[in-house]
C-alpha cells in the first residue's frame, strides 16, 4: 500500500481486513491489456498535478498520518465533528452555527456541546423552529460575509427549507452573476437509524443532488468527520455535510495536528484486485463487516468510501473500476433516484471500456421506513446480502 | 420615537393623500404617455431619438414621461409644512419616480419589441414606496425585493444601463445575463435581490440585518449599522416564511424594516379573497413589533414612516413592519391580461398618480419650477434612452460563460478521470464540458 493510502485511511484495529498472501481466488476478468494502474488512490502526480494548478484547500497526501503523528486521540464521531467546528470557530471569528437546539442545549446529537458557552449566543444561535427561514437566514447572513453552519436537527427536517437550499444557495450564486457567494454549510443527522420511523429515517442526499451549484460530502468516521468539517467551512461553496444517527457513537484515534482534508476526493479504505465497492457513510461498516467474511473466503474487495456525493472523484473510482473491472455500490438511498442511481450513469458514461459487466447497486427499497425492526432490516442493505453480491459477481454469476 | 408614536401616525395617514385630479390616460398595457392639454402643467411630448440603426422602428419611440395633469380640484388640499422636504431633497425624489416610471414604461415596449422575454413585471404606481424609502438609506444599507424588482435595484443606484442590459440578456447585464428581469443583483449596491419566488427573499433580508447585529456585538465592530430593507406584496403576508422572519426579527431585535408593497392583487387574487385579517399591519402587534399603515402613492408620508422606521432598526429597537397601500397601474406581469380588475377600482387609484401628486406638491410649495422638473424629465428620458443603446449594443454571453459562475470555487465540479480537477479541463473555458 503506498503511503498515500497510509495517510489517508484511518486506523482499524483489526487487521484481518488485509488481503491474506495465500488462497486467493481468481476472479474471471477478460484479459483487456488494460491500464496498469497504481494501486493508491492518487499518485504523486496527479497531487501535484492539483497542488500546483490550485491551491487545494488539503492533498489527502499532507494530512498527517498516524505513524509520524505525535500520538492522536481516541475520540467518538460526534466530537470530532465538535472538535473540528470548533477549531475553524477559534480561527475565524465569522464562522457562526444557526440551528434548533443547537446553544443551550449543545445540540441534539452534541455536536455542538459547550460551544454556546464558549462563543456565546450569537455565534451558536438557537433559532425557533422555522427551518425555511432559518436556513435562508444563514445564507442572507453569508451572501453578506459570515460563514454559516445551518444545523437541521435531523437531515429530513430541511426538506422544509428546500426552498431556500435550492434556489438560493445552491444557485444565487449563478443568478447574481458571481456577484455573491454562499460559504454556508449544511449538516445534521440522516439516513435510517433504529427504528426511528418513516420520516426520521430519510436520505436527503437523493432530493439535493440534482440541485446545481451545491456540493455534498457524506462522512463515515471521526477522522473524515472532522477534516470534511473543517473542509466545508472554508469552502466558499455552499456544501451539505450529511452525517448519519447512528454514526455519532464510532470511536477512533485522530491525529493531535490540525488537518483538514479533501472535499472532491474519495477515500480508498482498503485495497484489493477482485472487485471495487463503493459506498459512503454507514454502509460503509457494512461493507467492512461483509468484507470480513469475504477475505475469510478468499476474495480481495477493493473498497472506497466515496465521501464526496456530489461532485463524484472519478480519479479514485475509475482508477479502481480500471484495475477490477467490477463495480459494487452499496448505498442506503433508495433504489429510485439515489445517490447509487447517479454514480451507476457516471460510471457507465466514464468507464464502460474497463467493466466485464454492468455495474451493480445494492440500495434501500423503495419503501417508507417502517417502524418495526422486522421490516426496517429488510428495507435497508445488510452485510450478507453484500457477501452473496460479491460473490456472485466475482463468480462471474452476475 | 416610541412605538406608539408610530402607530398614531399610521392612523393619521389613513387620512386621504393630496388629491390633484390628475387623470392618466392609460389604455392598458401600451405606451403610457398622455396628450391630454387640458392644463398649463405639463405636456406630454413625442421625442425623436436617433439611433445608430437607421430602421423607422427604433425612431419615434414615445416618451415615457408622465400624462398632463387635469385641473385643479376646487379644495385645497391640507398644507403640509415646508420643512418635509428641500428643495434639492424634492427633485432627488422626484427624479427617481421619473426614473422608475419611464424606465419600466419602456421596458414595455422593449418587451413588445422581442428585446426582452419571459416574465416582467413593472412597477408603474409604485413609485413612491420604492423612492420614498431606498432614498431615506445610507450606501452601506441592503434592500432586498422580489421579481418586481427593477425600480429597487434603480433606486438603490443600480445604474439603468446595466438593469436594461440585464433585462435584454446581456453580458454586460448587473448579473451577466444570468439573472433576468426577477433576479436582479448588485453586490455594489447592495442589492441582495431579485427573488422569483415569493417570501424566498424575506429570510435572505432578515440574515443580512442579523450580520449587521453579529458585527456589532460578536466582531465588535461598531462602524457597521447597516439597515436591511425587505420589500415583498400582500400574496407574501400569507406565506410562511412572512412569519417565521418576522418572529425572529422582533426575537433579535433585528436591524430591518419590512415593507409590505400592499398593490391589493396577487396576480388574479383579490388580497380581501386571501386574507382571514386584510389589515397587514396589525400583524407587526402579534410579533412585538410596531405596525405601521401608510399611504404608499403619497412619496413624502412613505419617506417619513421610512425615515423613522430605518432610525429605529439603527439604533437597536428592533424591527417594523409597514403596510404601503399602493396600486400597480399595469397588470401583474407583462403577460397578464388583467381582466379581473374592476375600472373603478383603477381609477380610484389612477387619481392619485404618486408622480402627478408630487409634481403638484413641489409646485405649488415653491420648491420647483416647471422649467426644473421638465429638465429632470428630458434628463431621465436621455438617461433610459441611452440605457437601452447600451444594452441594444451590448454583446449576447458567450458559451465560455456558461460554467463560469456555478461555483464560487470550482473545484466543486470536482476531480475527473485523469485527475485533474475537472475546471482545468480547457473544455470549461470554453463552456463546452459536460458537468
Amino acid at each position: 500500500m503506498a503511503a498515500a493510502g497510509a495517510a489517508l485511511a484511518p486506523i482499524i484495529e483489526n487487521r484481518l481486513l488485509l488481503p491474506p498472501n495465500a488462497g486467493r481466488i481468481r476472479c474471471s476478468s477478460s484479459a483487456r491489456g488494460a491500464l496498469v494502474v497504481r494501486g493508491a488512490a492518487l499518485s504523486e502526480e496527479s497531487r501535484k498535478n492539483r497542488s500546483s494548478a490550485l491551491k487545494a484547500v488539503a492533498v489527502k497526501g499532507e494530512a498527517p498520518n498516524l505513524t509520524t503523528a505525535k500520538s492522536g486521540h481516541e475520540i467518538l464521531l460526534f466530537d470530532a465533528l465538535r472538535e473540528g467546528l470548533e477549531e475553524e470557530m477559534a480561527r475565524d471569528p465569522t464562522v457562526c452555527v444557526i440551528g434548533e437546539d443547537v446553544g443551550h442545549y449543545g445540540g441534539s446529537y452534541k455536536v455542538t456541546k459547550g460551544l454556546a458557552e464558549k462563543f456565546g449566543d450569537l455565534r451558536v444561535l438557537d433559532t425557533p423552529i422555522c427551518e425555511n427561514s432559518f436556513t435562508g437566514m444563514g445564507i442572507g447572513a453569508a451572501m453578506t460575509g459570515l460563514r454559516t453552519v445551518v444545523e437541521g436537527m435531523n437531515m429530513g427536517f430541511l426538506l422544509l427549507a428546500y426552498n431556500q437550499i435550492s434556489n438560493n444557495a445552491g444557485m444565487l450564486h449563478y443568478t447574481s452573476g458571481g456577484q455573491f457567494k454562499i460559504p454556508i454549510v449544511i449538516r445534521g443527522p440522516g439516513g435510517v437509524g433504529k427504528q426511528l420511523g418513516a420520516e426520521h429515517s430519510q436520505r436527503l442526499e437523493s432530493y439535493f443532488q440534482s440541485v446545481p451549484g451545491l456540493q455534498m460530502v457524506a462522512c463515515s468516521t471521526p477522522y473524515n468527520a472532522k477534516g470534511l468539517m473543517k473542509a466545508a467551512i472554508r469552502s466558499d461553496n455552499p456544501v451539505i455535510l450529511y452525517e448519519h444517527v447512528l454514526l455519532y457513537n464510532l470511536k477512533e484515534r485522530i491525529p493531535d495536528e490540525e488537518y483538514v482534508l479533501c472535499l472532491e476526493e474519495a477515500e480508498l479504505v482498503r485495497p484489493g484486485k477482485d472487485v471495487t465497492i463503493l459506498t459512503y457513510s454507514r454502509m460503509r461498516h457494512f461493507v467492512l463487516q461483509a468484507a470480513k467474511t469475504l477475505v475469510e473466503r478468499g476474495y480481495d474487495p477493493e473498497i472506497i468510501d466515496i465521501r464526496s456525493l456530489k461532485p463524484f472523484d472519478l480519479f479514485t473510482i475509475g482508477n479502481s473500476i480500471k484495475k477490477t473491472h467490477k463495480v459494487l455500490i452499496v448505498e442506503e438511498c433508495m433504489r429510485t433516484g439515489g445517490i447509487g442511481a447517479s454514480l451507476r450513469a457516471a460510471i457507465v458514461d466514464n468507464f464502460w471500456d474497463f467493466l466485464d459487466g454492468r455495474p451493480e447497486c445494492l440500495s434501500s427499497q423503495d419503501v417508507p421506513t417502517p417502524y418495526a425492526a422486522t421490516l426496517e432490516d429488510a428495507t435497508v442493505v445488510q452485510p450478507a446480502q453484500i457477501v452473496v453480491k460479491v460473490e456472485q459477481m466475482c463468480q462471474g454469476l452476475v | 420615537m416610541a412605538a406608539s408614536s408610530l402607530a398614531s401616525r399610521a392612523v393619521a395617514s389613513l387620512s386621504p393623500s393630496i388629491s390633484t385630479g390628475a387623470s392618466r390616460d392609460d389604455a392598458g398595457s401600451s405606451s403610457v404617455v398622455g396628450f391630454h392639454k387640458r392644463s398649463s402643467a405639463f405636456t406630454g411630448r413625442r421625442v425623436r431619438i436617433s439611433s445608430g440603426h437607421g430602421s423607422s422602428a427604433a425612431h419615434g419611440r414615445r416618451s415615457c414621461v408622465v400624462a398632463a395633469t387635469a385641473a385643479p380640484v376646487k379644495e385645497s388640499p391640507p398644507k403640509i409644512a415646508d420643512a418635509l422636504v428641500t428643495r434639492e431633497e424634492g427633485l432627488e425624489l422626484y427624479e427617481d419616480m421619473i426614473l422608475g416610471r419611464c424606465f419600466e414604461d419602456m421596458c414595455a415596449q422593449m418587451y413588445y419589441r422581442s428585446k426582452m422575454f419571459g416574465f416582467v413585471h413593472l412597477y408603474n404606481g409604485q413609485e413612491a414606496v420604492s423612492t420614498g424609502f431606498v432614498k431615506a438609506l445610507k450606501k452601506d444599507d441592503y434592500i432586498c425585493s422580489t421579481y418586481r424588482d427593477h425600480v429597487h435595484a434603480l433606486s438603490k443606484g443600480v445604474p439603468a444601463r446595466q438593469v436594461m442590459s440585464e433585462l435584454f440578456g446581456k453580458a454586460t447585464g448587473c448579473c451577466r445575463g444570468q439573472g433576468g428581469s426577477m433576479h436582479m443583483f448588485s453586490k455594489e449596491h447592495r442589492l441582495l435581490g431579485g427573488f422569483a419566488f415569493i417570501g424566498e427573499g424575506i429570510p435572505v433580508a432578515t440574515g443580512a440585518a442579523f450580520n449587521t447585529k453579529y458585527s456589532r456585538e460578536v466582531l465588535k465592530d461598531l462602524s457597521v449599522d447597516a439597515v436591511t430593507l425587505a420589500f415583498f406584496g400582500d400574496g407574501t403576508c400569507n406565506n410562511g416564511q412572512f412569519f417565521e422572519c418576522l418572529n425572529m426579527a422582533a426575537l433579535w431585535k433585528l436591524p430591518i424594516v419590512y415593507v409590505v408593497e400592499n398593490n391589493l392583487w396577487a396576480i388574479g387574487m383579490d388580497h380581501f379573497r386571501a386574507t382571514s385579517v386584510p389589515e397587514i399591519w396589525k400583524k407587526g402587534e402579534a410579533f412585538g413589533m410596531p405596525g405601521v399603515h401608510v399611504d404608499g402613492m403619497d412619496v413624502l408620508k412613505v419617506r417619513e414612516v421610512a425615515k423613522e422606521a430605518i432610525a429605529r432598526a439603527r439604533r437597536g429597537d428592533g424591527p417594523t413592519l409597514v403596510e404601503c397601500e399602493t396600486y400597480r397601474y399595469r397588470g401583474h406581469s407583462l403577460a397578464d391580461p388583467d381582466e379581473l380588475r374592476k375600472p373603478e377600482q383603477k381609477n380610484k387609484y389612477a387619481v392619485r398618480d404618486p408622480i402627478a401628486a408630487f409634481k403638484k406638491y413641489l409646485l405649488e410649495n415653491g420648491l420647483a419650477s416647471e422649467a426644473d422638473l421638465k429638465a429632470i424629465e428630458k434628463k431621465i428620458d436621455e438617461i433610459v434612452e441611452d440605457a437601452v443603446e447600451f444594452a441594444d449594443a451590448s454583446p449576447l454571453p458567450p458559451r465560455s460563460q456558461l460554467l463560469e459562475n456555478v461555483f464560487a470555487d470550482p473545484r466543486g465540479f470536482g476531480i475527473g478521470p485523469d485527475g485533474k480537477y475537472r475546471c482545468e479541463d480547457p473544455a470549461f473555458t470554453a463552456g463546452t464540458a459536460e458537468v
